[in-house]
């Protein structure tokens, strides 16, 4: 084990370290990169549900000023990665995943690209758009969740669990069977999704695109053009958010690609903020029931979790929703159920902490529900069932303080105050309640690589084909590597967003930290060594020293047992001849049956709420939010982060509802002005506390990760406290005033 | 000529939902448009506009259809005002015209002609960083960056328009600034400390 947390202290300079070029403007978004001779891509969408176009004319469109060209099925290029077999009959494993935008004349959603109009403005393209005239065969479809998943037959099974009794809960003196519903809700990052394809030739390719995973783009886009990896280049120099949007290739990135190559100029496909709602994933509309018995004490006697969630016609999305159930709390019969509802709409996808924020909102009102009906205190009835193994697998937890994340967020919201009996508490004429909700997310660790570059100068450059979407990965490498070669911040670089660095993970899962964290400590390691040695081989003061008693602090190598033999980094440098040296270090992956512990991160969420009286407007009046993230890296922007899945956490549970029009299968609700965001106006102060013990089994930095946990388990916390304070229990998010029971709120 | 202006509070602009999806759903202003078969593409004539962006005069030909905000972007290359939705709707867009914050996404660039401009690149006197782009930092007003550059031109307003009196002042006054980061309680502090510093802004 490591004895990093020794020397770790938190600098006093805690400062984002992309934090000037944000402020400046200077940081360049993928959108905005130059590029001469550039042409502008706009989708043409379809304005049916589902059928096939039997007609499309773009003969008005192709004579329209600046249009280069409509690409549609009727002209688009093929391209290997749009066959499912390969030339010789095999299944082509680097088939195109998704949807094959521009290959065939199906419509499988309201709102699917049909065409690509490409001009030499925006202006031009986007203008040209109703020039496009699409006759189709209509087929029926179905959009509404609700109604579909009553009829079992149009359910996918997605695989049981148990351990113990079946159902066991109903025969637990008290129990609970309540059913929740999360509509559909978007990740809506203010950067809009976009890539710029740039062709060198007809094999070389170098595209910018919003991703969360550079590595994976990369080797998505080069199955799909059927051309070696290290001929694409992927940059993503700075994400203007995802949220997890940016963790698969949409379809304006292949539509960029083959534009660009059929028009041999480079060309941008920027979707627009209604696109944003429909193509590039979101978080699948859910409902869910959960079962759950104890006895008089509270001791939990059996849960049982089902859940359906939809997915589209033409892919396949899951996700752990039920997971959590099997581990959260101890109890010896436990059963899960999950079922997919395909509908024609496109296709969900991962968005923060996917399947936990979905199952936990649902677990965690529950034990609300059953802590009123046991007469419990709820934070009591969770410590009563704390899980001191994890159940699921009887491994140890790595580390788990989520009892101390109960104790502060308690004390801190003063939840003394919280009134026993639902709707008894007035405060300034409000109805004043107090609620709160647990999270958790699996602490994973996986592959990451890492270059080191030290300068004959001492500079420091690190380097990892990484992005960062906004959690602020910069800030944290270069402090893991500051606080490791024990050098100034300001000395050393972390440079991420290129495939022509060392493969680094996508940023997702919570696990960018723990991976990246680990190569960076490791290729530091590394170079101390190396440095150790070159001073034993080169200088001749050392020639006699142990490399263990040797050290690197400061920017000098120094004997630990004589202070008078030392050397600057930068004469070492002089004097050995070098230019620099550089190193890359992989570091690996584990995984709970290797390491033989159960990996997580935990959290709790403690809010205070107003209801009005009369017209049930719900007000955050305080939030607490707790992390157990193992070590903190950089607390400033640890702190950002938490603040950040509170807000998400409010959106959720007070307004975020996407909206179809099951008429037509049209979302109804595809901008800002519709689908209702938190804003300013809607934020109370929150309060962010973290337990900041480091975690040295999951990894040698001592972190866990923070970016889902912030999120998970927050929108119980509303609800339990909109129950607290009005003794209505809304079980179907978002809660309104008007599912409160209110009229012309 | 019809002309997308946003004269209001961002407030009030938000909740007229109808107002917006009218905009949006608005067919071409240069496409005669009665059916599909009577479309007629016309060519686009460029008009010339003259302005001052950042301390620099700018001799501009446009296309008349350009919202500021595109000619910032595409034609100059001031990426750093950025594009939320291009519907009014988000503030990321802000910049400050003749001294007034303006969402540069529903103004067309020809309607500005001899404005005085100032993006978030003009913000800055040379390397010294304006107060509220360094309280920005200070208080990690910002997780992506890409709400930033509307966040900190609302910010500059708001103090110079004396709105930024107290907290729930400031929240309603940059409502129209979304931060799908969630970063808000840290812009709301930056703005105060550099409201509580009395710096010139
Ligand atoms: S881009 Fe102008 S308000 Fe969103
Ligand atoms: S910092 Fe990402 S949207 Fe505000």
């Amino acid at each position: 084990m490591s004895d990093f947390n020794k020397y770790f202290k938190m600098d006093a300079d805690d400062d984002r370290a992309d934090g000037f070029e944000k402020v400046t403007g200077k940081a360049k978004f993928t959108a905005e990169h130059q590029i001469p001779n550039l042409a502008y891509g706009v989708f043409v969408c379809s304005t049916i549900a589902k059928g096939t176009i039997k007609n499309l004319d773009d003969s008005l469109a192709l004579k329209a000023s600046g249009v280069f060209d409509v690409i549609s099925f009727k002209n688009c290029p093929t391209i290997p990665g749009y066959n499912s077999l390969t030339a010789d009959g095999k299944r082509n494993n680097q088939e195109w995943r998704g949807l094959k935008v521009l290959s065939d004349n199906k419509v499988r959603f309201f709102g699917q690209p049909i065409a690509l109009i490409v001009a030499d403005s925006f202006e031009n393209a986007t203008d040209a758009i109703k020039l496009v005239k699409a006759e189709y065969e209509k087929e029926d479809f179905e959009t509404d969740f609700h109604k579909t998943r009553l009829d079992a037959s149009k359910l996918k099974a997605n695989g049981n669990y148990k351990r113990g009794n079946v159902a066991a809960y109903k025969t637990a003196p008290i129990f609970i069977e309540p059913e929740y519903n999360i509509p559909i809700e978007v990740h809506n990052p203010m950067e809009m999704h976009a890539s710029i394809a740039v062709w060198d030739g007809d094999n070389k390719l170098t595209v910018y695109d919003k991703t969360q995973a550079p590595k994976r783009t990369q080797s998505a886009i080069a199955g799909a053009f059927g051309i070696p990896e290290k001929n694409v280049r992927v940059i993503v120099e700075f994400v203007g958010g995802a949220f997890g949007s940016g963790l698969r290739s949409w379809l304006n990135l292949p539509a960029a690609c083959i534009a660009a190559k059929k028009l041999n100029r480079p060309v941008k496909v920027v979707l627009t903020r209604p696109q944003m709602f429909s193509l590039v994933g979101y978080r699948p509309q859910s409902w869910q029931k959960i079962g759950m018995g104890a006895d008089a004490s509270g001791k939990l006697l059996g849960i049982s979790h089902s859940a359906i969630s939809n997915t589209s016609r033409y892919e396949d999305f899951r996700e752990g929703i039920v997971d959590v159930s099997r581990f959260l709390y101890a109890c010896e019969n436990v059963d899960t159920d999950y079922k997919v509802l395909p509908l024609d709409v496109s296709t969900p996808t991962w968005m923060r902490g996917p399947g936990e924020v979905t199952g936990c909102y649902a677990l965690e009102c529950a034990l609300d529900e059953l802590a009123y009906k046991l007469k419990m205190d709820p934070v009591e009835l969770r410590i009563k069932n704390h899980a001191d193994v994890n159940p699921e697998n009887n491994l140890p937890w790595s580390t788990k303080y989520l009892k101390e994340c109960y104790e502060t967020g308690k004390e801190k919201i003063g939840w003394k105050n919280r009134p026993k009996i639902p709707g008894t508490l007035k405060e300034n004429g409000m109805l004043v309640g107090y609620g709160m909700g647990s999270g958790v997310f699996g602490a994973g660790r996986n592959n990451a690589s890492v270059r080191v570059i030290l300068k004959a100068d001492g500079n420091i450059i690190l380097q990892s084909a990484v992005s960062d979407m906004g959690p602020g990965t910069t800030t944290s490498m270069t402090k893991v590597a500051a606080e490791n070669l024990q050098m100034p911040l300001n000395k050393i670089k972390f440079q991420l967003g290129d495939t022509d660095f060392p493969p680094g993970p996508g940023q997702g899962g919570s696990s960018t930290t723990s991976s990246l964290g680990s190569a960076v400590f490791l290729v530091c390691e590394t170079l101390k060594q190396n440095l150790k040695e070159l001073a034993v081989q080169k200088i001749d003061s050392f020639k006699n020293l142990q490399t263990v008693d040797i050290d690197v602090k400061n920017e000098n190598i120094f004997s630990t047992k004589d202070s008078t033999i030392k050397i600057s980094i930068a004469d070492l440098m002089k004097a050995s001849e070098k230019q620099s040296i550089e190193i890359v270090k992989d570091s690996q992956g584990n995984n709970p049956q290797v390491i033989k512990y159960s990996s997580f991160s935990f959290s709790t969420h403690f809010v205070k709420v107003h209801v009005h009286p009369k017209t049930g407007a719900i007000e955050l009046k305080h939030v607490v939010t707790t992390g157990d993230a193992g070590k903190i890296i950089s607390e400033n922007t640890a702190r950002s982060q938490m603040l950040g899945g509170a807000v998400g956490g409010i959106g959720m549970a007070l307004k975020e509802e996407l909206k179809f029009n099951h008429q037509t299968g049209e979302i109804e609700n595809a901008s800002f002005g519709t689908y209702h965001v938190p804003l300013h106006t809607d934020i109370p102060p929150i309060d962010v506390w973290f337990v900041n013990k480091p975690d040295f089994i999951v990894n040698p930095i001592g972190a866990k990760g923070l970016g889902e946990i912030a999120l998970i388990g927050f929108a119980a916390a509303v609800a339990n406290a909109v129950f607290n304070a009005t003794g209505k229990r809304v079980r179907d998010l978002p809660i309104t005033p008007e599912k409160l029971g209110f009229k012309n709120a | 000529m019809q002309t997308f202006k946003v004269d209001e509070g961002r407030r009030g602009f938000l909740k007229k939902s109808s107002a917006i999806t009218a905009l949006y759903l608005m067919p071409s202003l240069f496409v005669k448009a009665i059916s599909f078969d009577k479309l007629i593409p016309l060519p686009i004539a460029k008009e010339k506009l003259q302005l001052e962006i950042n301390g620099k005069t700018y001799n501009l030909e446009v296309d008349a259809r350009t919202s500021l905000l595109d000619l910032l972007r595409e034609q100059i290359g001031l990426t750093g005002t950025k594009k939320g939705c291009d519907m009014g709707q988000c503030g990321a867009c802000i910049i400050h015209v003749n001294g007034k914050r303006l969402n540069s996404c529903m103004s067309l660039a020809i309607d500005n002609n001899n404005s005085k401009i100032v993006t978030i690149e003009g913000l800055a006197k040379g390397d010294q960083l304006h107060p509220m782009q360094e309280a920005f930092i200070k208080h990690d007003g910002m997780q992506c960056g890409y709400c930033t550059s509307g966040q900190i031109m609302s910010a500059v307003a708001c103090v110079r328009e004396g709105q930024a009196t107290s907290r729930e002042k400031i929240k309603d006054y940059m409502e129209g600034n979304i931060c799908r980061c969630g970063s808000y309680q840290n812009i709301v502090d930056a703005i105060m400390e550099v409201k509580k510093s009395g710096k010139p802004v």
